[in-house]
């Protein structure tokens, strides 16, 4: 067995990230990214890894860093929070198109502005079409997990794409909980080595990285990464089925918490997800037929799994903890509802959007938002589309 | 929930809330406890008011919003009682423990609390006498486990000796050994 150990989200990051061992780390500190970054600096004074760390002046050179390590076959991991991904913007979609794999864990923060450095997910929703592949976490230990499996889904020879691991700024990355570590030796092994097939340093079979790609090849290009972005949705939930196998803990591309015969159903990712499930369970005994789809891979989105899931609900209810601006409804709701269309009974969808700039959000908003999904289910009647949680009006 | 006690630290930034709140969670983690210990972003400075939390749960905590109806509160700085509604939240029959040399009756009788446990220990003197320095949250530390019984002081010193013992000298970490026993044999309760 491996050991339990209380960390913060951050601390827990920088653990899976000592057992990763990458080649190389580039980095800009952002709050509250910084102490993963700060953890793993010390792992790399102290040499228990053997990581090049490069201490660069931005993240947009952080991402040029890895995606120049990744290609010349290194294992090369980052990590940011909101502006700091912002200022990698350009550079996320030349790392997803150079299909490189690298790993990122990504501490959910709001944008600017005004200044805050609380959570929210606009930071990840908003690189949502960059090509990367994310996976949210719900608390410390699926950190961990995510960020183990993370590597083989990205490394894996059909996908070979960057993956995104977001965490709860605050909520989760400065909070202590619960940790279970696996053993050193384990997570090496499943891991294995990388190789990359196109490496820029292999002299004997010399490759082109970044040429010119007109409107001869660019479009074709496209289709190839949209075909592993797809193709990704089969190796995550293959590399849970395996990591499963050495930790005890299943992981699909969504989790459904308690949705047998469930009529009221919430939808939410990140920490949210588990207070939802605080909530389920005090409903499930009151009798309330409640139930919880969290979303695990946002990308790529699992279109056929969710509407299978929620085919069968009464009333669906959406968090969303961002806001797509002129659109009706945050970027989960809007991917949910469009699942749904296919589907031969329509299933009655709102969606509310919480939490900005890191507003808390407990036990008693997600009661409301059951109750509303109550009067839903028995009225068929929905008054409000897209509301907010926990916001004065 | 059941089976689970949730803590609200109260004190200015630099006085250790944060920490407090960590090491009681880590202590309860010893005793195989399921925890979560996080304090409150505010824009945290010197001397601004804080709050951080501890949970402490029989089985696992899936919970993620901040605490809004603590079983106990702890104040580390009793200047904060004028300026936070530090009992927000808290249920009648709550407990709350508070860093000053007033006793409890005074305490309650300010805080006009007509139910409920009040403790109170002088932290502040128990920490300059040992240390030199004010820093109440071992102290505190102590006395909480006396006024709640939620773990074994044992636990709670044998969590601070790895917490402190890090970071600190072993002169400064056997002063707030000795702080943590000095406030849970002083600490007084109605």
């Amino acid at each position: 067995m491996g050991k339990i150990v209380g960390l913060t989200g951050d601390e827990t990051a920088a653990e899976a990230m000592r057992q990763i061992n990458p080649d190389v780390l580039a980095a800009y500190p952002i709050t509250p990214q910084t102490e993963i970054v700060q953890n793993f600096s010390q792992f790399v004074a102290n040499g228990v890894v053997s990581t090049e760390m490069i201490r660069v002046e931005s993240e947009h050179s952080a991402m040029s860093a890895c995606i120049g390590a990744a290609a010349s076959g290194a294992r090369a991991m980052t990590a940011t929070s909101a502006n700091g991904l912002a200022l990698m913007w350009e550079i996320c979609y030349i790392a997803a198109s150079y299909r490189l794999p690298i790993v990122m864990p990504l501490v959910n923060r709001a944008l600017s502005g005004p200044i805050n450095i609380h959570c929210d997910h606009s930071d990840s929703m908003g690189a949502r079409d960059s090509g990367w592949i994310q996976l949210y976490s719900e608390n410390c230990q699926e950190i961990y997990d995510n960020l183990i499996q993370a590597i083989r889904i990205a490394e894996d020879k059909e996908v070979l794409l960057p993956v995104m691991v977001t965490l709860d700024g605050f909520i989760i990355s400065h909070a202590m909980e619960r940790v279970e570590i696996l053993e050193d030796e384990k997570v090496t092994e499943f891991i294995g080595e990388y190789k990359n097939p196109y490496s820029l340093l292999d002299v004997d079979n010399p490759v082109t990285w970044g040429p010119l790609d007109l409107y001869d090849y660019y479009f074709e290009h496209k289709r190839q990464q949209i075909e592993a972005i797809e193709k990704a949705g089969e190796v995550i939930q293959r590399v849970g089925k395996e990591f499963k196998e050495i930790s005890g803990r299943s992981y699909e591309l969504m989790e459904n918490y308690r949705l047998e015969g469930a009529d009221l159903v919430i939808v939410a990712a990140g920490s949210t997800a588990g207070t939802v499930k605080a909530v389920v369970n005090q409903l499930r005994e009151e009798g309330v037929k409640a139930g919880l789809l969290k979303i695990r891979a946002f990308r790529p989105f699992p279109v056929r799994e969710v509407s299978q899931a929620l085919k069968n609900a009464k009333a669906v209810a959406i968090l969303d903890r961002s806001v797509s601006f002129g659109a009706e409804g945050g970027p989960i709701f809007l991917e949910i509802r469009s699942a749904l269309f296919e589907e031969a009974k329509r299933v009655p969808v709102v969606n509310y959007i919480y939490g900005l700039g890191g507003r808390d959000i407990g036990i008693d908003e997600i009661k409301a938002v059951y109750k509303n999904l109550e009067r839903i289910a028995q009225t068929k009647k929905i008054e409000k589309l897209v509301g907010y949680l926990g916001l004065r009006e | 929930m059941d089976g689970m006690t949730e803590i609200r630290w109260h004190g200015r930034g630099g006085q250790g809330a944060k920490t407090a709140a960590l090491v009681l969670a880590e202590s309860a983690l010893e005793e195989g406890k399921y925890i979560q210990g996080f304090p409150e972003y505010g824009p945290e400075r010197m001397g601004a008011p804080m709050q951080s939390f501890t949970r402490i749960s029989e089985v696992p905590i899936t919970l993620h919003s901040h605490v809004r109806n603590p079983h106990a509160v702890v104040v580390l700085d009793a200047t904060l009682l004028d300026t936070v509604d530090v009992t927000m939240g808290l249920p009648e029959e709550g407990v709350i423990l508070v860093n000053t040399s007033q006793a409890p009756g005074q305490i309650r009788k300010r805080l006009n609390l007509k139910k409920g446990k009040v403790f109170t220990v002088d932290a502040t003197s128990i920490s300059l006498d040992i240390l030199g320095r004010n820093l109440p949250n071992t102290p505190m530390l102590g006395a909480l486990i006396k006024a709640t019984n939620l773990l074994s002081i044992d636990t709670v010193i044998s969590a601070v000796k790895i917490k402190f013992g890090k970071k600190f000298s072993s002169k400064v970490l056997e002063g707030n050994i000795q702080a943590v026993r000095k406030a849970y044999e002083e600490v007084k309760g109605e």
